[in-house]
């Protein structure tokens, strides 16, 4: 029973970073219609600013570990805006496969300006936050995991808040609807595509420090797997729906860390996907997806 | 006397002159040689690829995994049945390349099956969503060898015999080109160009597009596959990493860069992407930076893929700047 408890938490701290990248995605495809590949670059750039920025402030500390959060997440909201700005803009309305390419290429971009800037050896990231271990009953919680799990879910409820009880929330919906419609009744898309862009970078920035937290060494490449599996999370609960993708994330999450603990355990990156193509051959729109009728 | 097709004449004359190359490849820079080769396994895995992304319009990511199927089998093939079919020494010329030929179409064949196992429960999915499970059968290809230790596990399959040449490679080459272009031209392929342009309207008119998406698939996976078993017997060494997603994505881009459905194009756009880093290689810090970068620009600049020129356009602007200039 503790084991099993012991890994439901572990399922659902590794699940709440899923999650946080998920959003992006869904979020962006929600609105562009695309695979915004680098997407899992801007969680790798997120870690190495929390890592400069906790280099700089006193270790040990809530505050400066909020700090540090604060610091990622605006600095990823800049990159992700400047991203979509200088380069998909001028794409938009094309063919969506040079979106996707483009998309690839500044992934690329993005990992291999990593390696020269910052060189390919992973380096190990600061105890930012006070390393304490809790345990009730043989049941380990370290200090780390609370923080994924709180802070995750205060993002997720904030950001609940800032697409259903704000403006640009509701503008945000509207050019998912139909952007052209959007536009007809007075909405600038490009103010709500740059917001969308910079709030999912924002989260996605956040989840490169937690996960740098838990798993405590970065490289330039360590947006990989974790980005590729949090896509498969936001596919899941259906792409472009916001509850589907922490729904899909935390399935994700816990699957993996259950197959982890099990004798299966290196097949462990196989399956995420056969999840996924398990639940897409019965649900071709995902858990939490609409069907969208096909128009002659 | 009647005349051969065209196609199968330039198919014959490349076999012919790809054996000639490879019969003066002693006087070649091993450096040359070796780009030759890579240059040729991209153009098989970009034109085979093409067929499905391309021609048939479904966005497949897990070319790498036909890829890694057709490298494993025919690797197995060699190393396992070649010592006991051709004794110690290794046996002559032609049972060496008999034995190579059969490992190849082994291989072709294991990735076909492969694709046709993947194909049919996954094209009934679109867009984004078939190309996200193609690239999970991707990965799950590449997980499934990784944990088979009689295939070498993590560490892969080593001390294949060296057999991939010119020959070979261009051989195949050619029959993949011949064989997409046929295929697509023939009255049977327009099933496929009619699957990529509407999909409903296809299907309204008596064409049944799950079974063009399902032959197309099977097609590529095929000469992914043989494709495979080239690169395997040419870097003597393969492993599960090797065929990661990050390889179908570069075959993705080929395609792409050269124009979804334009063979030429692709063709130019496998030997530009395979000759592009070795000429960056002086820069070697900068090249995959640089890579990345003017793949962006590329995309920005050219938005229908580098070799898309369209002639019909070009023709029609020069004809109607000629009658202008009359008036």
């Amino acid at each position: 029973m503790t084991e099993f408890l012991q890994q439901l938490l572990n399922g659902l701290s590794l699940g709440a970073i899923y999650a946080l990248i998920a959003l992006g995605y869904t979020m962006v495809y929600g609105v562009l219609r695309f695979i915004n590949f680098a997407h899992s670059d801007v969680f790798m750039v997120g870690a190495f600013i929390g890592y400069f920025a906790g280099q700089r402030l006193p270790h040990d500390s809530v505050l400066s570990g909020f700090a540090t959060l604060a610091a990622a997440m605006a600095g990823c909201a800049v990159l992700g805006i400047l991203i979509e700005r200088v380069v998909y803009r001028p794409l938009r309305g094309g063919p969506t496969l040079n979106v996707l390419i483009t998309a690839i290429g500044m992934s690329l971009f993005l990992e291999y300006t990593g390696q020269l800037v910052f060189g390919a050896t992973p380096r190990p990231f600061p105890s930012i936050i006070p390393a304490r271990i809790i345990s009730i009953h043989g049941l380990v919680i370290s200090m780390n995991q609370v923080i994924v799990i709180v802070v995750a879910a205060l993002l997720m409820v904030a950001l609940e808040l800032a697409v259903y009880r704000t403006k640009i929330g509701t503008a945000m919906r509207a050019v998912a609807l139909n952007p052209k419609a959007a536009q007809l009744v007075g909405i600038n898309i490009d103010v709500v595509i740059s917001f969308t862009f910079g709030l999912g970078s924002a989260l996605a920035g956040a989840g490169g420090v937690l996960y740098a937290l838990n798993y405590p060494s970065i490289d330039p490449l360590m947006g990989v797997v974790p980005g590729l599996k949090a896509f498969v999370a936001a596919v899941l609960g259906g792409v472009g729906n916001i509850p589907g993708a922490a729904l899909g994330a935390l399935i994700l999450g816990m699957t993996e860390t259950f197959i982890d603990g099990s004798r299966w355990s290196t097949y462990k990156d196989a399956i995420a996907f056969a999840v996924l193509i398990g639940i897409l051959l019965f649900r071709p729109a995902g858990l939490l997806g609409r069907y969208a009728t096909e128009k002659v | 006397m009647r005349t051969l097709p065209k196609p199968l004449i330039a198919l014959v004359a490349t076999v012919l002159l790809a054996f000639g190359v490879s019969h003066f490849s002693d006087r070649i820079d091993p450096y040359y040689l070796d780009v030759m080769i890579g240059v040729g396994i991209n153009v098989i895995l970009a034109v085979s690829l093409n067929l499905v992304n391309g021609y048939t319009g479904q966005f497949s990511l897990g070319h790498a995994g036909f890829m890694s199927v057709g490298a494993y089998l025919s690797a197995a093939v060699t190393l396992l049945l070649g010592p006991r079919l051709l004794g110690e020494d290794g046996g002559s010329a032609l049972q060496q390349g008999l034995l190579f030929l059969a490992a190849l179409a082994m291989g072709g064949c294991g990735a076909a099956l492969a694709g046709l196992a993947v194909g049919i429960p996954s094209l009934r999915l679109k867009g984004d969503y078939l190309a996200l499970v193609t690239l999970g059968f991707g990965e799950i290809i590449r997980v499934i060898f990784q944990n088979v230790d009689a295939l070498g596990g993590a560490l892969g399959l080593n001390g294949i015999p060296n057999y991939t040449n010119v020959f070979w490679v261009y051989s195949f080459a050619a029959l993949t080109v011949f064989t997409v272009v046929c295929l697509v031209r023939s009255t049977y392929g327009r099933g496929f160009l009619a699957t990529q342009d509407d999909e409903i309207a296809a299907e309204a008119v008596g064409i049944d597009t799950t079974r063009y998406k399902i032959v197309a698939f099977v097609v590529g996976a095929f000469f992914a596959g043989v494709a495979g078993g080239l690169y395997g017997h040419f870097k003597l060494t393969i492993t599960p990493t090797g065929f990661d997603f990050t390889k179908s994505i570069e075959i993705v881009v080929m395609v792409i860069l050269g124009g979804m459905g334009n063979t030429p194009g692709v063709i130019m756009a496998a030997i530009l992407l395979t000759v592009l880093p070795e000429m960056l290689r002086a820069v070697e810090q900068y090249r995959m930076v640089l890579y990345s970068l003017l793949l962006i620009v590329l995309m920005l600049v050219r938005p229908k893929g580098l070799f898309n020129f369209d002639f019909t356009a070009l023709a029609a602007r020069l004809r109607w700047r000629y009658l202008a200039s009359r008036k």
